[in-house]
């Protein structure tokens, strides 16, 4: 295709080149196809799919009865309690270690930073199967946390400490933490040191300057963050699956388990509507607070 | 030392002696961020059934074990082989997407980008049963290439969003002044911009292997059969109990991550690369 050159007076065959420029426009959209057919087909369709499916009842009919059945039994109302109080405890947790250690790592000198960022990045680059394994390992009955306790005498006898709510927590913090720590450290690289100078030379004292200058300039990427953690428990398959032994039993697993054991697509695909949009709503109010190829540069 | 301790630590005069409790904490987090992947690293060079850390008799039992199992070397095999073809094709598609969203102005832009990055936004769980689904329609379950098709969606945004952060510090002008000295659109691309946006091509290949070898839940699904992946296997293993040979596996992957993600790190960090 020839370039379209620049008219040297406006006016002439202005129709043609507006022509030309309309086909060049839709030819570069073009460039963009295979990646839109491919993921059209492969996801959009499919998911599509799910979508039509979770209307579906057992006589084959239009229905809400996989919808209604979530809300009638217990037992689905105790998976999702269990995995919004998982996803929240995760979250918070996070911002609890996540938040001091990216303040410290960004106070350091830029070298030293990198090196300590290196610390974050390593887990994050890692294998979640790895480190959900090296926890597991970590933390059985006769694993090395057990030993250095009983050795140093913080209890008696071993604990089971994985296969239930705290391994789960414990893996799934570990995992979490580089989503919260990277944008927060961001963040907290981008504020002006003069400004926490300014608040000081006009008497605010250390915690005071804190709370009201250098906080609220960080909040927009700790609220990122902490969305992105959320965002990504609620739908956390793989961790909890393991570390939790079975008693603990989030919408994913569940998910997995009414098509693996039970083959229920309707149940499953429900579960996974309701799964999405969640996931959705809280992407939505992500992106208010924050670009939303930031948000999701972290995703794996 | 105690003059260090002294010092003030921040503009608002807060000493480093005050921030001891920060530095302390601080310093623990960090150990345990990378200890629990290292320590697997000497465990698995352990004698025993029980991979005790530090091991008592050291010992490559455990990958003997992984390297004489026809099963795990089948599932090696079919990972290398799903990952690389996997770079293979995010790769390109990923490159001409990002070129073509940013050079074309069309109205749908902002969509079509969206769309592009939707892989990322839907759980994983549901992008599984989905294509899982779609591939027993389609009679291409247990596939090297559904497997492939599959990842390569997965991969996608991360090559969209590495090549469009490039491109967009990337002056278009300079392709404009070799098109406008006579070079068609596509030699202006492979010989002006794709030379300057290389290292973000780079770390977009290298991303797209390591989101096919490190996938777990879509693989969970929709490889088996002749054709299982190493994550499959590894997660099968775990449910079921500790394996010692996972150790000796779990060391492998991680030399393998670290390497291609040091690569990419070193890659992005040039000129025309992104984070």
């Amino acid at each position: 295709m020839p370039p379209a050159p620049r008219p040297p007076t406006a006016g002439i065959n202005e129709a043609g080149l507006k022509k030309d420029d309309l086909a060049e426009r839709l030819w570069l959209f073009g460039l963009a196809s295979p990646a839109i057919v491919l993921i059209l087909i492969i996801l959009i369709v499919p998911v599509g799919w799910l979508f039509y499916v979770s209307f579906i009842g057992a006589d084959g009919g239009f229905s809400f009865e996989n919808y209604q059945r979530m809300i009638e039994r217990k037992s689905y109302a105790r998976i999702f309690k269990t995995t919004f109080e998982v996803s929240f405890l995760t979250t918070a947790l996070c911002i609890l270690i996540g938040y001091p250690l990216a303040y410290f790592i960004s106070r350091l000198p830029n070298r030293l930073a990198n090196l300590c960022l290196i610390t974050v990045l390593l887990p994050f680059w890692t294998s979640l199967l790895v480190r959900t394994y090296a926890w597991l390992v970590l933390l059985q009955k006769r694993g090395i946390v057990n030993d250095w306790a009983i050795s140093l005498g913080l209890w008696e006898e071993p604990i089971k400490i994985v296969h239930n709510l705290s391994g789960t927590l414990i893996g799934m913090v570990h995992i979490m933490l580089p989503f919260l720590v990277l944008p927060v450290y961001g963040a907290m690289r981008s504020v002006d040191q003069d400004f926490m100078k300014a608040a000081s030379n006009l008497g605010a004292n250390p915690r005071y300057a804190f709370w009201t200058v250098f906080f609220p300039l960080t909040a927009p990427g700790l609220i990122a963050g902490s969305l992105m953690v959320f965002i990504l428990c609620l739908g956390f398959f793989v961790t909890p699956a393991v570390l939790g032994g079975g008693k603990v039993i989030l919408v994913s697993m569940k998910i997995v388990s009414n098509i693996e054991l039970f083959v229920n697509w309707g149940a499953a695909s429900a579960l996974g509507v309701v799964l999405l949009v969640l996931t959705l709503a809280v992407l939505w109010l992500a992106s208010r607070f924050m670009n939303l190829d930031r948000i999701t540069k972290g995703g794996r | 030392m105690l003059a260090w301790l002294r010092s003030p630590a921040s503009e608002t005069g807060i000493s480093h002696g005050h921030r001891l409790w920060l530095y302390g904490i601080s310093i623990i987090i960090m150990i345990l961020l990378i200890a629990p992947t290292l320590i697997v690293i000497p465990m698995s060079f352990s004698e025993s059934q029980y991979l005790e850390f530090p091991p008592e008799s050291w010992s490559t039992r455990w990958y003997g074990h992984y390297f004489g199992s026809t099963e795990w070397m089948q599932a090696t095999e079919t990972s290398f082989k799903a990952a690389f073809l996997t770079m293979l094709v995010a790769t390109p598609i990923g490159v001409l997407a990002a070129y073509g969203l940013h050079c074309s102005k069309v109205r749908y832009m902002r969509a079509a980008f969206l769309l592009m990055i939707t892989p990322m936004m839907i759980p994983v769980v549901l992008v599984a049963i989905g294509v899982f689904y779609a591939y027993v329609k389609i009679g291409i379950l247990y596939t090297l290439t559904g497997l492939v098709l599959a990842h390569t969606v997965l991969a996608l945004p991360l090559v969209v969003i590495v090549i469009g952060a490039a491109l967009k510090s990337y002056d278009m002008s300079q392709e404009e002044a070799a098109r406008s000295l006579g070079a068609p659109r596509w030699k202006a691309f492979l010989t002006i911009t794709l030379p300057q946006i290389r290292f973000a091509v780079v770390t977009g290949a290298l991303l797209s292997f390591l989101t096919s070898f490190d996938e777990v839940v879509v693989a969970m699904f929709i490889s088996g059969g002749d054709n299982p992946t190493l994550t499959r296997n590894m997660f099968n293993a775990l449910r079921d109990q500790i394996d010692p040979t996972i150790a000796s596996i779990s060391t492998i992957m991680v030399l393998v991550t670290t390497l291609l993600m040091a690569l990419a790190q070193i890659f992005g960090q040039q000129k025309g690369g992104s984070g």
